[in-house]
């Protein structure tokens, strides 16, 4: 879900990828054009619990979300000044009661709608009812392939169960489908069935998603965190059915970063081609980036346009580009092919965004946190913490979260 | 099923872009953009005129013969050229076919 537009995803021969395409045709002052998709997080509400959730620990309230009207102003705000699509995610999306009006909302000002799910919530009516509001595009989240490992993960009794139910209903709608699978420790051992169930769906795309270990999930690392011989073997099977489910699968492979030599070019560099929205309409360069404690973020509430945020904001601005680096990204010839990998990993492990990212073999602090990482795997403690408002909930022996 | 997507595109295929796959003109950028999920693509001039001409009525070879009269050129190279476009395409998940609607 991280990898919104990343580059690399080329349409081959004819069409090349957009935003290199348009930003090629920039002068330097305009490197920060508007992005071309950006991640409304309507609510932070979200019947599932799952101990690796993208959302901050601190959570919106659902006193403070936006109102209707507003994310409708939002939306026009968004559509005038270029942005292209807009990703109606959460929280979970479809538990806010006006989202068939905001879908239609974004169709009517011309906005290319996705709408990223838990899918637990829906019925086919609702469903049909946002197809014809104009919604393009359905990700459905799965934790498993089966209801024992999958509605553990979520902490929701018969979820898995609702999500193939709503998958099924989204291609009868002939709404195309992309499973999204976040992969782990604990259902590592599924991707192949995984894939195989995206093929029975019907599915267009598979996102092969490695849990990215900030806010929950760095809390729930050590039950999730996968071996390095599961990530070997997780890049074997993906290999094999990218090549052999060419042209009726496709597939997004998210590498973890933590077994990776260099950082990940994290949101495509601060501040350069992404920004979300979050439920009470913070402006932020990526869903996570509120972890970070000393940065003030600006709200669509405040008397500045989106656009200023974007381009003069002290948040967006403290990040961006290559001039903030320290060493040794500032004299590595990396630096601008990862630009220094990600802000709020490197705030979480070492108390300093402005650090380079552990992730990087070059990061002085790589050694000691991936190791601590490693004996983490091995060690198998597999007890979820759960994702709610009350600050998360140990997982009960015998019992999941349901 | 997934395997019906698995277009192959011939001289005879009526192609047609899916709900999905929105070719749209980007006023703030003045460029012609196709939206698809998660995706922003740019075609070229010639692409845009190919996707323009993908009505799910028009077959490709219509569509080379549009081409071949209209830039006075080889119907052949043409039509090599635009199957390999869209088959791309195709293969991408951003084009299908028009076919009977099954009860």
């Amino acid at each position: 879900m991280s990898d919104i537009l990343a580059e690399g995803k080329t349409a081959g021969a004819a069409p090349t990828d957009g935003l290199a395409v348009l930003e090629s045709q920039r002068s330097t002052a305009e490197t920060f054009g508007i992005p071309l998709a950006v991640l409304a997080e309507l609510t932070h509400r979200c019947p599932l619990q799952c101990p690796y959730c993208s959302n901050p620990i601190e959570l919106d309230r659902g006193g403070s979300e936006l109102t209707t009207e507003e994310w409708k102003k939002v939306l026009s705000e968004l559509a005038e000044i270029g942005v292209l699509q807009i990703h109606f995610s959460g929280g979970e999306p479809t538990a806010r009661k006006d989202l068939v009006e905001l879908v239609q909302h974004a169709t009517d000002v011309g906005l290319y709608s996705n709408l990223i799910t838990s899918a637990v919530l829906l019925t086919k009516e609702k469903l049909s009812a946002l197809a014809d509001a104009g919604l393009c595009h359905v990700q459905i989240s799965f934790q498993g392939n089966e209801p024992m490992v999958a509605d553990r993960v979520a902490g929701l009794k018969n979820a898995h169960e609702k999500k193939i139910e709503a998958a099924k209903w989204t291609r009868e709608l002939d709404l195309p489908l992309t499973v999204n699978a976040v992969m782990h420790r604990q259902n590592l051992h599924q991707l192949a069935d995984i894939i195989q169930m995206a093929v029975d769906l019907d599915a267009d795309r598979l996102e092969v998603a490695n849990v990215q270990y900030y806010g929950w999930a760095l809390k729930n690392r050590a039950a999730l965190m996968p071996t390095i011989e599961q990530i070997d073997e997780t890049s074997r099977i993906v290999e094999e059915a990218v090549v052999r489910l060419k042209g009726i699968l496709a597939i997004d492979f998210v590498v973890p970063d933590y077994y990776a030599l260099r950082p990940k070019k994290c949101m495509g560099g601060w501040g350069r081609q992404f920004f979300n929205i979050s439920p009470a309409g913070k402006v932020l360069p990526c869903h996570a980036a509120e972890s970070i404690t000393g940065l003030e973020f600006e709200s669509v509430r405040s008397n500045h346009s989106i656009a200023w945020i974007w381009q003069n904001s002290e948040a967006f601005n403290r990040y961006r580009g290559t001039g903030w680096m320290p060493e040794p990204c500032q004299s590595c010839e990396f630096k601008e092919v990862d630009f220094g990998g990600c802000r709020c990993q490197a705030f979480a492990l070492t108390g300093d965004a402005g650090n380079t990212d552990p992730a990087c073999t070059l990061s002085p602090m790589h050694e000691q946190i991936f190791k601590q990482a490693e004996r983490e795997a091995a060690a198998h403690q597999d007890r979820f913490l759960y994702r709610n408002f009350a600050g998360g909930t140990l997982e009960t022996e015998g019992e999941h979260g349901a | 099923m997934a395997a019906s997507r698995n277009i192959s595109v011939s001289e005879a295929s009526r192609p047609k872009l899916p709900r999905h796959a929105k070719l749209k003109f980007d006023e703030t950028r003045k460029v012609w953009v196709m939206l698809a999920p998660e995706r922003v693509l740019a075609p070229d001039e010639i692409a845009v005129e190919v996707l323009q001409l993908c009505d799910g009525v028009r077959s490709v070879g219509d569509m080379a013969d549009l081409l071949a009269a209209k830039y006075v050129a080889p119907r052949e190279a043409i039509l090599a050229d635009v199957i390999g476009m869209l088959q791309d395409l195709a293969d991408k998940g951003f084009l299908t076919e028009a076919r009977e609607k099954t009860p």
